[in-house]
């Protein structure tokens, strides 16, 4: 390697809080090579975010950089004068956000802020700028980029504003690239594309990258070193391949296996690692993840391990592999059981379900506008079932969750829930129904009300349908709740801004469960959480199943998180489901190009992915004929017939003219 | 955007009409009676003469006739007779107006002027001495009382220090501009007679800075608020990542997105500004709208109160029609 473009040595990022001075970044080093990706991983709160601003110094008080060198070139960026600074930012080095719908400023044209800086750093006039900035933007592969140039960010969707953060980081032919979480807010189809833009830049421009992610997966593609944070501290680095396979820090091994993967055992529980993070205002003494360590030894309380070399190339700190030992492979699944089929019958039957929204008017004569959210849903769900339903954002997946707990009403179709028609039931009647079918929502702090203790918060459920005559009543009700999700009882009556969102997502599971329910609709219950605790909150409710009997209705566009957890899938496609099969199965065997290309894009290390071109149609317009045909690979003439719904295996039914005509490119 | 202009206009027009309606029923059902403040306890006791002065001001007609009558009117341009002053309303408006405007203006643009800035300072030197100075102004106008602004500002600028001119718009010996539009900097601008334009500008100082003190508090204090969101806004993490200078982030990236909320509250200010000047104006002796207005409420002049219904709803649908249009300008998600 030549002399690194990026060398971070022991750099301190401090927080001068109220409470006290919060060091989240602790002394931490690394380098970057010219043409080289290096991703940095951590969970939230681990420090990873917090590194990448120090290194352009765009924090603001009253966090303050304490220590160390940002060597960029040789030069430190920590002691850069402010105009210095100025006439670096954007152009030696340049960064990409995480949210592109707050990054990109709401008023002002798309040419203007992918073009400013090229300006302002004095490399080209305003007229050689725009003509840079729509070419920029054609490599980047934003659509028609003209057009798109005079636009605003709002008129764009999530996938195509990404692009143009990455074109304004580009613009300047920057040798460093640092990416905070550049993929997260997008699906997963939309992912690979921006994932295989950022390894084409790399490759052709020899830009230096640092990817910032929480996702191993993402991390993995792309980068060849990873660094892994922990508390603020770096705990492992080593190349990407090394530290997936044999992760020499406990963290780092938590990480790599508390993620469902898509070749990893279907339906069964995850090893994740329990607890959460230390107190950054009071951190051990010794090594930050003893605490959660299940191979702690006594030094480790004692001493604080350096970061060593424990291998060829390979840094970690922890006293266990010091001295260069491995740590076990993942530990066996504690349940293997096959799921039983089941003669009896189906606890929920939803039959041609139909939901459009109607937008408002634009003018007054207009047109009416509607959103085609669930256009013909069938499907069933056994007692005791985990059926899990994947799909991209906009494919109609969190109506049908909203429609078969009757949050909405079906405009078309028949619901059946344990033998009765629940369709069209109201008022007094629906009321009843809803012990029997709880919701948990996906946002575990939008969806608890701040201002209620966690213990009211699951009383009300209790006293609304009868359950409990008063609160006292509901306490010892709450108590034996708390313990079943796995949180202190007496934690009652705290609020829930005082939980963590693990802690909260259990709260949630809890609120569900009080009035003993036999379906639980999950929509997208872990998609907000940290890999870990993911894990924790699914082997929950895996728990909660073995023991109560429920069935789930589980939604995520996490195509490993449902692997992992259900039993049969779903897979919807623009307000249809486009192919339905045992999980194990489905994801042998995909037959639906949809499908195919799908579990293709989801980013593991070493595979080849399918990607997909375009985004969505628009659920404005209803297509004729296949939905998937505007974008899937292998179309036909044919397709512009509505397909058929044909049966290929037992239970394997796929809605496609020419099921298996694609194949993944494994 | 023609086409969207076209549509407020016309119902701004409507909604015009329908405050109309609004405010000459509320205005006839009222307890209190014009007659008695009027004619006075002795004439409105003798049954005759009240009849006919009911009769002389249209008032014993059904209430449905005496709207069709005002709203005939209106189409005519004629807003009524007053029956305080026995003149034509729309004569006492026009003359009352513009003292009233040109005293709001001028306030508005102070407190624009001096808000937005001091306001934007205070959000970029957070805690600094600028900050203090504009928390200071903010909690200041807006809470301290009109009249003892009024009388501080008077008894230190005219009575102490003597570097201001007295209440009134202009010397008592001078003579106003003739002919002209009423607005005094304006009229003597275009004559060229600067000597009265200085001294009709100096007279708008005090009252001017007493009526744009609240104003000038609540656009400071909202611009602080909406600059200190906007600068930590991703977008603005994202133009200092791209090198741009701290003006440009601060001036073109911030403020154009801080300016939204600015200009809501920028144009209902103004609005009040021209309705609510009655206590500025007494206090000055300032011959306005809003002098105008407590005198006819006060005597139950219905076809004057009428009439600055009108005229008030007329300017608060202009500026809101402004407003919209401004929105429409800055942010472009407004935009259809």
């Amino acid at each position: 390697m030549s002399a690194p473009v990026l060398d971070v040595r022991g750099l301190v990022t401090v927080f001068h809080t109220d409470a006290g001075p919060v060091r989240a970044v602790d002394g931490v080093s690394f380098a970057v090579g010219k043409g080289e990706t290096l991703g940095i991983v951590g969970e939230s709160g681990s420090g990873k975010s917090v590194t990448a601003q120090s290194l352009m110094r765009l924090l603001d008080p009253p966090a303050r950089i304490e220590g160390g060198e940002v060597l960029f070139e040789g030069r430190d960026v920590l002691t850069m004068s402010r105009r210095q600074l100025t006439a670096w930012r954007g152009a030696g080095a340049a960064m990409v956000f995480q949210d592109s719908l707050t990054g990109l400023n709401p008023v002002i044209r798309i040419l203007r802020q992918v073009t400013e800086h090229v300006v302002a750093h004095g490399r080209m006039d305003r007229r050689a700028a725009r003509r840079h900035g729509i070419d920029l933007l054609r490599r980047m592969g934003v659509a028609s980029p003209e057009r798109a140039a005079a636009s605003y960010p709002h008129q764009f969707s999530g996938g195509m504003r990404q692009r143009v953060m990455i074109g304004i980081g580009m613009a300047n032919d920057p040798k460093l690239l640092i990416a905070d979480e550049p993929t997260t807010a997008l699906d997963v189809t939309i992912q690979a594309q921006i994932l295989d833009l950022l390894g084409n830049l790399n490759e052709k421009f020899g830009t230096a990258i640092v990817l910032i992610s929480h996702d191993l997966g993402v991390i993995g593609t792309i980068c060849q070193r990873i660094v892994v944070m922990y508390a603020g501290e770096v705990v492992e680095e080593g190349p990407t391949a090394a530290v997936l396979e044999d992760p020499r820090h406990p963290y780092a091994w938590a990480l790599a296996n508390a993620v469902p993967r898509l070749d990893s055992p279907v339906a069964e529980r995850l090893p994740g690692i329990e607890g959460a993070p230390p107190d950054p205002l009071a951190m051990p003494a010794g090594c930050r993840f003893m605490p959660r360590c299940p191979w702690r030894l006594s030094r480790c309380g004692a001493e604080r391990p350096p970061l060593v070399e424990v291998a060829p190339g390979r840094l970690a700190r922890c006293w266990v592999t010091a001295d260069g030992r491995r740590l076990p492979p993942r530990t066996e699944p504690l349940h293997a059981k096959p799921p039983q089929p089941s003669t009896r019958e189906p606890l929920l039957v939803a039959r041609d379900l139909v939901k459009h929204f109607p937008l408002p008017k634009k003018t007054f004569f207009g047109t009416r506008e509607v959103v085609h959210a669930v256009n013909g849903v069938s499907l069933h769900v056994m007692p005791g079932e985990r059926l899990g339903i994947v799909g991209e954002s906009g494919c109609g997946k969190s109506t049908l969750a909203r429609l078969v707990t009757r949050l909405h009403r079906p405009d078309a179709g028949d619901i059946r829930f344990d033998g009765q028609d629940i369709a069209t039931l109201n008022g007094e009647a629906l009321r009843r129904l809803r012990p029997r079918l709880q919701m948990v929502f996906q946002d575990p702090y939008a969806s608890l009300n701040p201002r209620m203790r966690v213990g009211d918060i699951l009383a009300e459920p209790l006293l609304v349908h009868g359950r409990a005559a008063s609160p006292a009543e509901a306490a010892g009700r709450i108590a034996s709740l708390l313990e079943l999700v796995g949180l202190n009882p007496a934690w009652a009556a705290r609020f829930p801004h005082e939980f963590s969102g693990g802690q909260r997502q259990r709260i949630s599971i809890a609120r569900a469960l009080a009035l003993e329910p036999s379906l639980i609709v999950a929509d997208e219950p872990v998609s907000a959480l940290d890999v870990n605790v993911q894990a924790q909150v699914l082997n929950l409710m895996l728990d909660l199943r073995e023991r109560m009997g429920l069935a789930y209705l589980f939604i995520a566009h996490d195509l490993a998180v449902v692997r992992a957890f259900c039993d049969r899938v779903a897979v919807m496609y623009l307000g249809r489901i486009v192919e339905e099969a045992p999980a194990r199965e489905l994801f042998a065997h995909p037959a639906h190009p949809y499908t195919v290309s799908l579990l293709s894009a989801v980013p593991e290390p070493g595979r080849q992915r399918i990607v997909l071109g375009g985004e969505p149609p628009s659920t404005l317009r209803l297509p004729q004929g296949c939905a998937f045909r505007a974008r899937c690979p292998v179309a036909q003439r044919v397709c512009a017939e509505p397909p058929p719904l044909t049966e290929i295996a037992p239970g394997h039914r796929v809605l496609c003219h020419a099921p298996g005509s694609l194949k993944g490119a494994a | 955007m023609l086409r969207y202009v076209a549509i407020r206009l016309v119902s701004a027009v409507v909604m015009a009409l329908l405050a109309s309606g609004v405010i000459f029923l509320i205005s006839n059902f009222v307890p209190g009676d014009p007659v008695l403040a009027q004619l006075g306890d002795i004439l409105a006791s003798d049954p005759a003469v009240v009849a006919q002065w009911r009769a002389k001001w249209g008032l014993d007609l059904p209430l449905w006739d005496r709207y069709w009558i005002f709203l005939n009117g209106l189409l005519h341009g004629d807003l009524g007779i007053s029956i305080a002053t026995r003149r034509p309303v729309l004569e006492d408006i026009v003359q009352y107006a513009p003292a009233t405007i040109e005293l709001a203006t001028v306030s508005f643009l102070l407190a624009l002027v001096i808000g937005i800035p001091l306001g934007v300072a205070a959000a970029v030197w957070r805690d600094s001495a600028v900050d203090a100075v504009a928390r200071a102004v903010s909690l200041l106008g807006v809470s301290a009382p009109t009249f003892w602004l009024a009388f501080i500002v008077l008894a230190i600028f005219y009575g102490w220090l003597g570097w201001a001119p007295g209440p009134g718009r202009l010397d008592p010996i001078a003579f106003p501009p003739e002919g002209g539009t009423g607005f005094f900097l304006w009229d003597t601008a275009m004559a060229g007679d600067w000597e009265t334009f200085q001294d009709a500008a100096a007279h708008l100082v005090l009252p001017a800075i007493v009526l744009a003190a609240a104003t000038l508090g609540l656009i400071t204090r909202t611009t602080r608020a909406a600059m200190l969101e906007c600068l930590h806004q991703d977008y603005v993490r994202v133009a200092r990542a791209k090198g741009m200078k701290e003006r440009v982030v601060v001036l073109h990236h911030a403020l154009r997105n801080a300016l939204v909320p600015v200009v809501t509250l920028g144009g209902l200010a103004y609005a009040n500004l021209l309705t609510g000047a009655v206590m500025t104006e007494t206090i000055f002796a300032w011959p306005g709208l809003g002098r105008y207005t407590f005198r006819s409420a006060a005597a139950l002049d219905f076809p004057a109160i009428m009439g600055i219904t009108l005229v008030v709803s007329a300017t608060y649908l202009l500026v809101n029609l402004l407003v919209d249009l401004s929105y429409a300008m800055l942010d472009p998600r407004v935009r259809r």
